[in-house]
């Protein structure tokens, strides 16, 4: 039992993560049809950008709080940047082409995006100087740290917050208005192309949240990371139904505790035929059976064919 | 020389009324365009030959992998291209091929059957393969479908890597070594062969084998086009509903566009794994899915001349990019960026500016330019669409 | 029509194969191998390992390392059959991808170089061996400890590292005779060298009495642990093993603390870098690593060589450089020795090498398998890897002499005992 606690306590820990990146995914998803290839190297410039600052002040005695708000400070300004460049010059020109072309576009965004930041950080793994030193928490059997739980914490709020946002805000009604129809939008006084740069630099901020908390959490930051992180996090994303808020959060948390749990009991479940190098087969075998059973996704609306 | 024998060119939905250009004047003209075959011939034949006194042997080995990819970038192309359907993990179908034969021609299990046998059944096991990916996802379209395709990639991939335990199959990430080459007619493809007072090098000989393989793959890539099952995966591309109403069977017609891509594959792994003697999980990423794509892609989907094209291009232009290390050296006398990061950076950028500039690729299919020419679509947004 | 088409078809064989013969009256000879004077231009040394993608710092590293011998020798002003000798390099990128290593394989034998450095992945190494050899061209890998590399038979493949057949047995039975350990987690990160490595741990640890209460697998790209490492916890090992590289040992080692295992930890020598230290943190105090060689401070030309990469590169030794420097300067001995630059003479030589590198004396096996040289163990003290313990392993004589398939087998246990005396000796002789 206390290792069934601790696997959901792992699970959520890395389901947050993934849900935060996830956001990104379906909230561009949402408004523009666009799978954002690149968005998971949105996240690793973050975290690369986190690093440098970190690495920056480590000497100079700041708290570590101020150091941290620093690097997210830092993190959030070049990935909104980056994020609004991209949908200006890659996207927008693209958005009334067929499907395919913007998604290829979004391939080659990905590629560039990975080797500029190989240019200017190198190519090695870069590592996070002492900064905090996480205190261990022991509850019912499971064990884990506070940075766990403010990673948690700070994750359930940008969510809530995100949640409020779309829902009673000015801007965030213009954003569902020109997910529903972006000509009507257009005709009801909605810029449209402002609320589409908008979700990109909102989906760029929660990215970079999510980039500096892998680097708090992991201590490393790498110019290819983003790859695999944003796999799993689109998955997320389309596990609750893709284009929706609330979903990609779901699908996120239930990702990170389907991988815990996999990797954890596959192996005595199976009496050693499968183990837990099947733990990335779970995450695509559990989005082929949503995908076939209930395309729309956990919390999706939409039938399968508007894809 | 007699008109009929081209009437299969002329696509049935429009007359072939556009503007000639010079090409298709050469090829209308019986006389010229017998002239232009036998140039062309005689090019593929002395290709290898003259581009090893020029380039180097290395170039060879390059032109054999284009010629590979060329076979993968056709059997997307039929998925794509033809029938709309986004597949992200096609080279999965590659790697399938590539292990029925190493499994079955090396010293993993004590077989070495003859690849005569193999290609049929790399290409049959790959079809089914195909029919299994295409089976639960007849539902789903666009980036549905993508991403589906995309998990089963990696899916194979993995499975692959973890099979050796607790039974040992593929040899997991160790992989198999010492598969047999290809053997013709008593001859070792891995050994220099002298025909005819010519030796032929192993490379060379590849290159012959690979350039049958791709022309017979161009070719059924063409017939299928122009055929009843052609017009069908079109017609499901442009309008799956309309399809349907129009008496089309779309599910066996999309299973049997998997299957076709899928075989393209399979075989073109059954060679992939004699030329290279040794394969690895490591070979069929999803990198090497997202390549194959965009070789259908910027070559000019739905396509023959253009995928091939494609496919030549993108094997053909990263390693030409390796050169670009020396020149800033020479220019600049100091390499400033790594020409192994160049090539990635004007890779992506290639893709980006293709879609911006021209996303038809560079030698679009000029069925889909006439019908695009047909249609309003507003500013220049044609081609390329799977999803309409 | 059809007649006329395959006359043209016909016609155009014959064109082909003419402007083919042509092609091949005058160049035959020199396109294989290059038997090239001596005072001809430089004398080209290739490297083939990953520059770009995800493991390309360690592929750096590497040509970092045959990039500084390569100038060392040529400041020292080598001289060959009595004339002085510049080499040179030439880099390639394999991108750690197999189908692109034969090409660039191919490449190299191209350009003429006279011996090969690379590759750093088992998975590239193998398939470009084929291409080195039927060139002609000595290739030695720095790293690449796949056991199949050397076992196909080729003359032109060595390798300056010890193989999985070597270090893992070694790590297993320092870990049951040393530290008493009585039931191992084994992990591996589902690489050819990482996986490789952890089976022969496996096997001989087994085979020494041990119980093996998990057995857990990962990627080479994931950096969360805790669900495997949770369900270790859960079966209380009193060591965990490591097949895999400093990337996922360092939050590996930090995740352990996190959730509170007290095991002791040991992996092989992809994770024994100073990397490793920077990502685990404080967690990596008392983590133990294997690295073949005696500890580069002991070494005669260890410290100056850390601290001249240093210098040069102005970033600390990753993993292999000392293995690209050895293999060039095993390169330049044998040439010396065999008083030429051309690979099929001093090929010959090469499998007689016995040299003092960096790493340690280097001599082959008739495979071109690294001779057992001393096996040394490390702990992180202090923040720093500090030698614990040099052991000279027991030869895999026995396992090579084995088909293939059983090898691994033969190395448990048996080879042990019989053999330590044979090359044990050798190794303190040189000394």
């Amino acid at each position: 039992m206390d290792i069934f606690l601790q696997q959901i306590v792992n699970g959520l820990v890395l389901g947050s993560i993934y849900a935060l990146v996830a956001l990104g995914y379906t909230m561009v998803y949402g408004i523009l049809g666009l799978i954002n290839f690149a968005h998971g190297d949105i996240v690793m410039v973050a975290a690369l950008v986190a690093l440098t600052v970190v690495q920056l002040l480590s000497g100079s005695g700041l708290p570590p709080a101020v150091v941290i708000a620093a690097a997210m400070g830092a993190a959030m300004l070049v990935c909104i940047v980056i994020g609004v460049t991209v949908e200006r010059v890659a996207y927008r020109p693209l958005r009334r082409a067929p499907r395919l072309a913007p998604l290829i576009t979004a391939i080659g965004v990905s590629i560039l995006i990975q080797y500029s930041a190989a240019l200017v950080w190198g190519k090695q793994y870069i590592s996070l100087p002492e900064l905090l030193q996480p205190t261990s928490i022991a509850f019912g059997g499971a064990q884990f740290t506070d940075l766990q739980v403010y990673i948690f914490l700070l994750a359930a709020a940008v969510m809530a917050g995100l949640l409020w946002f779309i829902k009673s805000s000015r801007i965030g009604r213009a954003m569902r208005a020109t997910e529903q129809n972006p000509d009507i939008a257009g005709l009801m006084g909605v810029d449209t192309n402002r609320i589409i740069a908008f979700t990109f630099v909102l989906g760029s901020a929660i990215g970079a949240i999510a980039g500096v908390m892998v680097v708090l959490y992991y201590g490393l930051g790498h110019y290819f990371m983003g790859f695999m992180l944003g796999l799993k996090a689109f998955t997320a994303a389309v596990l609750g139904g893709i284009g929706n808020v609330a979903g990609a959060m779901l699908g996120g948390l239930l990702l990170g505790v389907i991988e815990s749990l996999a990797a954890g009991y596959i192996g005595d479940l199976s009496g050693g035929v499968l183990g837990s190098n099947y733990r990335d087969i779970f995450a695509f075998l559990v989005l082929i059976f949503v995908l076939v059973l209930r395309p729309s996704g956990l919390m999706g609306q939409r039938i399968s064919d508007r894809a | 020389m007699h008109e009929p024998q081209e009437s299969g060119v002329q696509h049935p939905i429009m007359p072939g009324n556009t503007a000639i250009t010079p090409l298709a004047r050469v090829v209308r003209n019986s006389r010229l365009r017998f002239v232009l075959y036998v140039a062309i011939a005689a090019l593929l034949i002395a290709a290898p030959f003259l581009i090893e006194a020029a380039l180097g042997r290395a170039w060879v080995r390059i032109i054999d992998i284009a010629l590979l990819f060329v076979m993968l970038a056709l059997g997307l192309n039929i998925v794509v291209g033809y029938a709309g359907l986004l597949d992200l993990g096609y080279i999965a179908f590659f790697a399938v091929g590539a292990y029925t034969y190493a499994l079955l021609a090396s010293p993993q299990f004590d077989l070495h059957w003859s690849f005569l046998a193999l290609l049929p059944i790399g290409a049959l096991v790959a079809a089914f393969f195909g029919v299994l990916l295409g089976a639960p996802t007849l539902r789903l379209r666009g980036d549905y479908l993508a991403i589906v395709t995309l998990g089963f990639g990696e899916i194979v991939r993995i499975f692959l890597n973890n099979l050796n335990r607790p039974y040992n199959i593929t040899n997991g990430p160790q992989g198999i070594t010492l598969i047999d080459p290809l053997h013709i007619a008593g001859a070792n493809l891995a050994k220099t062969q002298t025909v005819a007072g010519v030796s032929i090098p192993s490379l060379h000989s590849y290159y012959f084998v690979f350039l049958v393989c791709a022309l017979i793959a161009a070719f059924i890539s063409v017939r299928l086009e122009n055929s009843r099952i052609g017009r069908a995966w079109i017609a499901i591309r442009e309008d799956e509903l309309a399809a349907a109403a129009m008496g089309i069977n779309t599910r066996n017609v999309k299973l049997l566009a998997f299957a076709m891509g899928a075989t393209f594959g399979g075989v073109a792994g059954g060679l992939f794994a004699s030329f290279q003697g040794f394969i690895s999980p490591e070979s069929f990423t999803l990198l090497d899915s997202i390549m194959v794509l965009c070789m259908v892609v910027l070559g000019g989907m739905g396509n023959v001349a253009g995928v091939v094209l494609g496919a030549v291009l993108l094997t053909a232009l990263p390693e030409a990019l390796r050169y670009a290390g020396p020149l800033q050296q020479s220019l600049f006398g100091a390499v400033y960026i790594d020409p192994s990061d160049l090539r990635m950076l004007l890779f992506g950028l290639a893709l980006v500016l293709m879609m911006l500039f021209r996303p038809a690729g560079l030698w679009p299919s000029s069925i889909r330019r006439r019908e695009l020419a047909a249609t309003r679509e507003p500013s220049g947004t044609e081609g390329a669409d799977v999803r309409r | 029509m059809k007649r006329r088409q395959i006359l043209a078809v016909v016609f155009a064989v014959g064109l082909a194969s003419l402007v083919a013969g042509c092609k091949k009256e005058q160049p035959p000879a020199p396109k294989t191998e290059a038997p090239r004077p001596i005072e001809a231009a430089a004398v080209k040394i290739g490297s083939a390992s990953p520059l770009t993608g995800p493991q390309a710092h360690i592929g750096i590293d590497i040509r970092n390392g045959v990039q500084l011998a390569i100038e060392d020798a040529n400041a020292a002003g080598v001289e060959i059959g009595g004339k002085k000798v510049k080499f040179e390099l030439i880099p390639e990128d394999d991108e750690a991808n197999p189908t692109k290593a034969t090409t660039v394989a191919q490449k190299l034998v191209d350009s003429k170089v006279v011996a090969v450095i690379g590759h750093f992945n088992s998975g590239a190494s193998i398939p470009a061996s084929k291409i080195y050899s039927d060139g002609g061209i000595p290739q030695i890998s720095p790293s690449s400890t796949n056991p199949k590399y050397t076992q196909q038979g080729f003359k032109t493949t060595f390798r300056v590292v010890a193989n999985d057949d070597q270090q893992g047995p070694t790590i297993g039975r320092y870990a049951v005779e040393n530290l008493k350990a009585k039931k191992i987690a084994v992990i591996d990160d589902s690489t050819a060298y990482g996986q490789g490595l952890a089976d022969a741990f496996e096997k001989t640890a087994k085979g020494l009495g041990s119980q093996i209460v998990a057995r857990e697998h990962t990627t080479d790209k994931d950096t969360d642990f805790k669900a495997i490492l949770t369900k270790i916890k859960g079966r209380g090992p009193d060591l965990i093993m490591f097949g895999g590289i400093d990337p996922q040992a360092g939050p590996m080692v930090k995740q352990m603390s996190e959730l509170g295992i007290k095991a002791k930890y040991i992996g092989g020598d992809g994770m024994q870098t100073p990397n490793f230290i920077k990502l685990a943190g404080p967690a990596s105090d008392g983590v133990m690593a294997s690295m073949p060689g005696l500890p580069k401070e002991k070494m005669p030309g260890g410290p100056a060589f850390l601290q001249k990469y240093k210098a040069k590169f102005n970033s600390d030794v990753e993993l292999f450089a000392p293995m690209g420097y050895d293999a060039v300067m095993v390169f330049v001995d044998a040439m010396k020795r065999a008083g030429s630059t051309e690979p099929a003479k001093f090929l010959p030589e090469l499998s007689k090498t016995n040299y003092e590198g960096v790493i340690g004396p280097i001599a082959f096996d008739e495979k071109g398998d690294l001779k057992n040289g001393p096996i040394t163990i490390y702990v992180v003290k202090g923040g720093k890897w500090e030698p614990l313990e040099t052991v000279t392993p027991g030869t895999t004589e026995a396992a090579g002499a084995t088909a293939s398939g059983a090898s691994a087998t033969a190395t448990a246990g048996a080879a042990s005992a019989s053999s330590t005396a044979g090359t044990g000796t050798t190794a303190t002789d040189k000394k």
